[in-house]
């Protein structure tokens, strides 16, 4: 006795349900803001060809302003998501590795000492690998200590999240490195019509989805951040995936780290990723995913960097000011985590059993 | 209510998202007497115990306790606790990183005059409850560093020693030796006398017949009869768990060729774990199945475990075939054509979160590698050839692993190794939890393996078992292996080996 499953109870057991319901929450509040100040109410869907002095003809528009500037909170959520999934702990030190990875990347540009420079000491390709390199030993170093050292996540990469600023300045010789260089401004700039940062957040997430589903290392992350004991006498490592996953998130992190210090063409290691954790680890959570680890869903991931990323733009638009944007940011964020907490859901599986028994017996 | 009646569910009906679990359930316990609650894994057993606790949220029905108006509705085990159920669940649920005593106290601790935890207290009689069952355990090491049959005995000591007038025991024996069965049938018989009502759920045939009073079957989530023991022999009793005649168990013929000229397959020599096991040597032909026997503690599990890398052994060397290895790390010996089934599926056997597909391909996919996934449609196929090979009762391929009952969970595991084709497998406990019908389909499994030239060392609390498939015994005591039995196995000389008659 098999039934089909109706079209509701097919969006209700979507996994992307909560994050897409999110964005368009957002959505919605722009269209009724837009429609009571008696603009079009659909601006914020509306994309054109703008021509600017610096970039030439561009595109132009809220969404793509959202995605643009969301690139690096999604290109960091992509080793967020597979950090927790394997070790059911965050990696703190992203924001902070971000920032030494730019410091690094813009010295080997500008070349220790100079403080602002306009031509390229090396090939831009060197700075860029140098940056990613110094991020991927940050990670590799997190990861020695959780996985080999079974310290606990928040901790081991605590360490990390204070020093590599720290270490960014003693790169930097304590001054904020200026870069303003064509090329190398190109990174957080244009490419044609469209913004680089989209470009390269959307390879980052097709490479790793590739990867992902070629290959079965979505598998053994999901089955070590579910029951690491087991995943052993089946053969997996995990010592060395959970190693892996926090050496992605460190590369990540200088990938997000050098298109940051593009867009703003400076290393200055005390702003560069402030609060890019949190962006980061809230991308996971509005993901749907849990941060207990185990199984981990990516596209959550990616939609929840944009949400948030959405959030901070509309309150912007609704003319709410920097200072004041955190707290709204963290009231909506609040509703939203409350939605997907297990008392919450309970409540509703309950309400909606209840509701179909009824049903049930009125038949 | 009858006035010898403590407890009733009328009508109990629960379902999980495309599963009916129970459908109508009644059961009747009545003052003092042991009852057992039979069906095949995926019956509803587990289920049913869960709606009595709280646990489960059922749908209909209703259950009422002697003394109490109205109908009881727990919430949680606590609130079971409350109005006098105690239970012991099938998946041992105690706290592995606390100390056996405080696992004993949990939630319910002794306190001193002023309020705080008397720790030395509940340790002296945490020590005399386990001394009194006569398990050997330090109460105040983790309950980790035990074994899963000691666990098991601390979850019944825990739920015993509460003051209750309804025990519910789901498979307490699963991972037990006789001597431990019959410690807990002397206690169940004690709490009998006193009053108490027990709810038995076992698939070991003879252990209904020896405490039982009576018998509720289920199928399917159907409540199929209840029978007062004298009424339900046991062909009977098969017969209703399984809704037709079980073919008189055929007889299984095992090869009982001459392994001595055989290739040696495992060759362990003065191979070691510090604290468990004692240097000890073992060949093991190609062919053969391969027995360990021993009591609780002998260093069963951790023998295999020292051979398979799963604890890494610390003395001695290992050839495989001929070739000497060295084996750090469980796919080292998965490399090597090895393989281990894990008695403790809970905490070893699992992946909770995945499904049933991902579960059986795990080991395999972990042999070849992350960069060579077998293709889904391999996969698939995989998964469905096991469902079926071992009537594993499941939603869809790709339900969650976790919604399965005990039973069918222990089949996943089963598969997920009998899947890795593996040369030499090490199967601890393979049948835990497994009904009568599939228990000798599985039986049988090993011994066509072993016809088709794979090696395997079978370790089972079950004597009995282990004499129908296992070609040689090797008998354990104290993490010592004190004797080697082959030839004509017999249940008296495996009893006597074991229990340290000769040496
Ligand atoms: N959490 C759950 N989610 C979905 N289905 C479940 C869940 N728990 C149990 N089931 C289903 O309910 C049915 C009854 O399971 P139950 O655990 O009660 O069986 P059982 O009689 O205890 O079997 P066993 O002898 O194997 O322990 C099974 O088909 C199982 O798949
Ligand atoms: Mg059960």
């Amino acid at each position: 006795m098999k039934k089909e499953k109706t079209f509701l109870q097919k969006v209700r057991e979507w996994p992307l349900l909560l994050p897409v319901v999110a964005l368009f929450l957002v959505m919605a509040v722009n269209i009724i803001y837009d429609a009571a100040n008696g603009n079009n109410p659909f601006t914020f869907f509306m994309i054109t060809l703008q021509n600017t002095t610096g970039n030439g003809t561009i595109l132009y528009g809220r969404i793509i302003d959202i995605l643009n500037r969301g690139s690096e909170a999604a290109i960091l959520a992509i080793g967020m998501t597979l950090v927790v999934s394997s070790s059911a702990g965050t990696d703190i030190s992203v924001g902070s590795v971000m920032a030494l990875a730019a410091s690094v990347c813009c010295v080997m540009l500008a070349g220790f000492g100079e403080t602002s420079v306009t031509e390229l000491r090396m090939p831009l390709i060197f700075g860029v690998i140098g940056g990613i390199l110094i991020a991927c030993v940050c990670g590799m170093f997190n990861g020695f200590l959780v996985a080999y050292l079974k310290i606990q996540p928040m901790v081991a990469t605590l360490i990390l999240f204070s020093a590599a600023r720290a270490i960014g300045f003693l790169v930097n010789n304590n001054m904020i490195v200026y870069v303003r260089n064509d090329t190398f401004g190109k990174i957080g700039g244009f490419t044609g019509i469209i913004p680089t940062p989209i470009i390269i957040a959307l390879v980052c997430v097709v490479l790793t989805a590739l990867i992902l589903k070629k290959t079965a290392l979505g598998t053994y992350i999901q089955s070590v951040g579910i029951n690491p004991k087991a995943s052993r006498i089946a053969g997996l490592s995990s010592v060395a995936i959970i190693f892996m996953t926090y050496v992605i998130c460190g590369f990540f992190a200088g990938v997000a780290g050098i298109v940051k210090a593009s867009r703003i063409t400076s290393a200055d290691p005390n702003n560069v990723g402030l609060y890019m954790e949190m962006d980061a680890i809230l991308a996971v959570a509005l993901g749907g995913n849990s941060l207990g680890g185990g199984k981990f869903n990516l596209t959550g991931s990616i939609i929840g960097a944009y949400t948030i990323q959405a959030i901070t733009t509309t309150l912007y638009a609704l003319g709410v000011s920097t200072d004041q944007a955190p707290v709204f940011k963290a009231i909506i964020v609040i509703m939203i985590v409350a939605i997907q907490a297990p008392p919450v859901q309970a409540y509703f599986r309950k309400r909606r059993a209840a509701k179909l028994a009824l049903q049930q017996e009125v038949a | 209510m009858d006035k010898d009646v403590i407890l009733t569910a009328r009508g109990i009906t629960m379902t999980f998202p495309g599963v009916k679990a129970l459908q109508n359930v009644d059961l009747t316990l009545r003052k003092g007497e042991i009852h057992a609650l039979m069906g095949e894994n995926g019956a509803g057993k587990s289920t049913l115990i869960k709606c009595l606790t709280g646990i489960n949220d059922f749908e209909a029905g209703e259950i009422r306790m002697d003394g109490i108006d109205g109908p009881v509705k727990n919430h949680s085990t606590r609130d079971a606790q409350n109005v006098g159920i105690s239970t012991v669940y099938q998946e041992v649920n105690l706290c592995p990183n606390l100390s056996v005593a405080e696992n004993l106290f949990i939630g319910r601790e002794p306190l001193t005059a002023l309020k705080t935890i008397d720790r030395a207290s509940y340790n002296k009689r945490s020590q005399i409850i386990m001394d009194d069952l006569g398990i050997e355990v330090d109460v105040t090491q983790n309950l980790e560093n035990y074994s899963l049959a000691i666990q098991q005995m601390v979850a019944i000591a825990r739920a015993v020693d509460m003051d209750c007038k309804v025990l519910i025991l789901d498979e307490p024996t699963s991972s037990l030796d006789d001597e431990e069965v019959e410690k807990l049938f002397k206690l169940m018989r004690d709490l009998k006398a006193k009053g108490v009502s027990i709810l038995f759920v076992t698939h070991f045939l003879e252990q209904v017949y020896a405490v039982c009073d009576r018998i509720t079957v289920l199928r399917n989530g159907t409540f199929v009869g209840e029978y007062p023991i004298a009424e339900l022999p046991r062909v009977k009793l098969v017969a209703a768990m399984m809704g037709k005649d079980l073919d008189a168990l055929e007889a299984i013929e095992k090869e009982n060729a001459d392994f001595d000229k055989a290739e040696v397959v495992i060759d362990a020599q003065g191979i070691s774990h510090t604290g468990t096991v004692k240097p000890f040597d073992l060949k093991i032909h190609k062919g053969e199945v391969v027995g360990v026997g021993g009591l609780l503690g002998s260093g069963r599990s951790e023998l295999a475990r020292s051979i398979y890398g799963a604890d890494r052994a610390s003395t001695g060397t290992l050839k495989v075939k001929g070739e000497e290895v060295k084996i750090a790390q469980p796919i080292d010996a998965m490399n090597r054509g090895m393989g281990m089934l894990p008695d403790d599926r809970k905490a070893e056997g699992i992946i909770g979160d995945l499904s049933i597909r991902e579960n059986i391909i795990l080991a395999m996919q972990a042999k070849r590698g992350a960069l060579k996934p077998i293709p889904m449609k391999e996969q698939e196929a995989i998964a469905d050839k096991f469902i079926d090979l071992l009537s594993i009762k499941c939603p869809s391929r790709e339900a969650k692993i976790n919604q399965l009952s005990g039973g069918n969970q222990q089949k996943v595991i089963l598969a997920r190794w009998l899947a890795t084709d593996a040369d030499f497998l090490i199967l601890d406990e393979p049948t835990r939890g497994i009904d009568v019908g599939t228990k000798s389909e599985i039986q049988k499994l090993i011994i066509d393996l072993a016809k088709q030239g794979k090696s395997i060392m079978f370790i089972s609390s079950e004597i009995s078992e282990m004499l129908r498939t296992c070609n040689r015994m090797v008998i354990m005591r104290d993490g010592e292996k004190v004797n080697e039995l082959s030839g004509d196995l017999t249940q008296e000389g495996v009893m006597n080996a074991i229990a340290g008659g000769e040496k």
